[in-house]
């Protein structure tokens, strides 16, 4: 037989560290991005109780933005933890990224250019689980955008450092931002949903008795950020913050 | 009952292949889809026409040698059988069927709707055993097994390595046929001291093939034997504990 479907697999001769020689099997990217997938996930939901503040008056949203600099206390200098914090993120999601992207490249490759004629009808895969990429994608240019309108406010020409309560008014008035910001957010609540459940199939907690309420886990916590996430442009649209 | 079918022909594995229709008259309800696409054959070898390749043998669900797909469901659109326990009272009158090879890099057609799937005994000739020493016969029930590990080891053994798993999975991974041959072995005592190196070599062989594992469940609704993919999460965790004990018996040494 002159074809016998192996792919032709780089693998080096010389032995990599034992991290990087992990990073290369399939199965331990999975528990990388399961494991940088909870350090994110942590990130949202407190990202989005952080700003639930905004409900209660400028003052107190300001306060806690001035509070993640001062994060740690006296015990270490103004803003080093939330620096720290901030690396960490980045690191998780650029481990996130990558992992996806390598795997999702491997993946293409392994199914081949010959795709089935008749369009598969899926039994058990959900809108949600096929859809990873692409509300991977969204997220990812949404974060960027995110950052650039509220953190760095390069795209938010009223934009004053430090007062949060302003920032978010200024930005969610503008309908079109309203509307990103929705889109983004039901994106990501996809990508979640089957993020969270999938995890624990990945690092393989996994049993029969509790196995359902992995499904219950992911559609509550789903719910919880994605509510929470589209209240604020929501209430601001609406004209419930002012 | 009166059926056209749309069949791959390709004449060789690294020959182009195309769909080829095929009408097939006065099939009985009672024939097995194999027994369908025997009539076919014997009506285009008459014809003076090459028959449609695929692959059979035991014809009782027990072999795994006979997966196709069958309008766009691996062995059919009947949940827990194999292509041969597929009979065709399934199909209706007038039906169109659309017959095609599983599809993947790792299995590619040698002919028609057969696939090479000998990267599955890739895998297996990796780790899927347990040494024994020769020696007198031993007693039979000498280890004790527990019930709840039994059970499970032989849910995971039922697998029949068709591949019906890999054709399902959007991303072609061989997951669900590993993870049973890890779990049927990895679960018993006998199965132990090879554990967590069988783990490692099955799987990164797995991957010198296959694609990765998404969570889609596609192929535990493709699976003959309806293979739990809860063998997949404890392959996952199998591995890496395999991985970390490699490095402490690194240091040993
Ligand atoms: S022919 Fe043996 S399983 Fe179908």
């Amino acid at each position: 037989m002159t074809t016998t479907g192996r792919r032709e697999d780089t693998k080096p001769a010389r032995k990599l560290p034992w991290i990087l020689e992990l990073y290369r099997s399939d199965v331990a990217k999975k528990w990388i991005m399961a494991i940088s997938g909870v350090i994110l996930l942590g990130y949202i939901a407190a990202h989005m109780m952080g700003n639930m503040k905004i409900y209660f008056g400028p003052e107190e949203i300001n306060h806690y933005g001035e509070a993640l600099r001062e994060l740690g206390g006296d015990l270490v200098p103004k803003t080093h933890l939330l620096w720290i914090m901030r690396i960490g993120l980045t690191a998780a999601f650029a481990i996130h990224i990558h992992a996806a992207y390598s795997l999702t490249r491997k993946n293409l490759q392994a199914r081949g250019r010959v795709r089935y004629d008749v369009p598969r009808e899926y039994l058990a895969a959900n809108y949600a689980s096929r859809t990873m990429r692409w509300s991977g994608v969204i997220v990812l240019f949404f974060v960027l955008f995110h950052l650039a309108d509220l953190t760095w406010g390069t795209t938010n020409p009223d934009f004053i450092r430090g007062d949060v309560y302003n920032n978010m008014i200024a930005s969610f008035e503008r309908v079109p931002v309203a509307i990103l910001y929705i889109v983004a957010n039901l994106a990501l609540g996809l990508h979640i949903l089957h993020g969270v459940w999938s995890l624990f199939q990945s690092i393989g907690a996994n049993n029969r008795v509790y196995n359902k309420w992995r499904r219950y886990l992911a559609w509550g916590f789903t719910a919880v950020i994605v509510v929470g996430n589209l209240s604020f442009p929501i209430a601001i649209q609406l004209g419930i913050i002012s | 009952m009166d059926l056209t079918l749309k069949v791959w022909r390709q004449n060789g594995p690294d020959k182009p292949g195309e769909f080829k229709e095929y009408e097939a008259k006065g099939i009985s309800e009672e024939a097995s889809f194999l027994e369908m696409l025997d009539i076919v054959n014997e009506r285009i070898v008459e014809s003076g026409g090459v028959p449609i390749e695929f692959d059979h043998d035991c014809r009782e669900g027990i072999c795994g040698t006979c997966g196709v797909m069958i309008n766009g469901h691996p062995h059919g659109n009947q949940k827990g059988t194999a292509t041969c326990q597929l009979h065709m009272r399934k199909f209706n009158d007038g039906d169109r069927i659309v017959i095609e090879p599983w599809r993947a890099t790792g299995m590619p057609v040698v002919q028609d709707l057969i696939v090479d799937r000998s990267a599955l005994d890739r895998i297996i000739e990796a780790g899927g055993y347990i040494s024994v020493d020769t020696g007198g016969t031993p007693d039979a029930n000498l280890i004790p097994v527990p019930k709840e590990a039994a059970d499970a080891s032989m849910d995971a053994a039922a697998c029949i390595g068709c591949a019906a798993c890999i054709a399902a999975c959007p991303n072609s991974a061989g997951q669900l046929f590993t993870a049973a041959k890890l779990a049927h072995l990895n679960l018993l005592p006998q199965g132990q001291p090879e554990r967590y190196d069988r783990t490692i070599a099955m799987v990164e062989k797995m991957e010198e093939f296959f694609g990765s594992c998404t969570n889609h469940g596609e192929c535990e609704e493709a699976c003959p034997k309806s293979i739990s993919i809860n063998n997949i999460a404890f392959m996952n965790r199998d591995y890496l504990v395999a991985k970390f004990k490699d490095r402490r018996k690194a240091g040993q040494t």
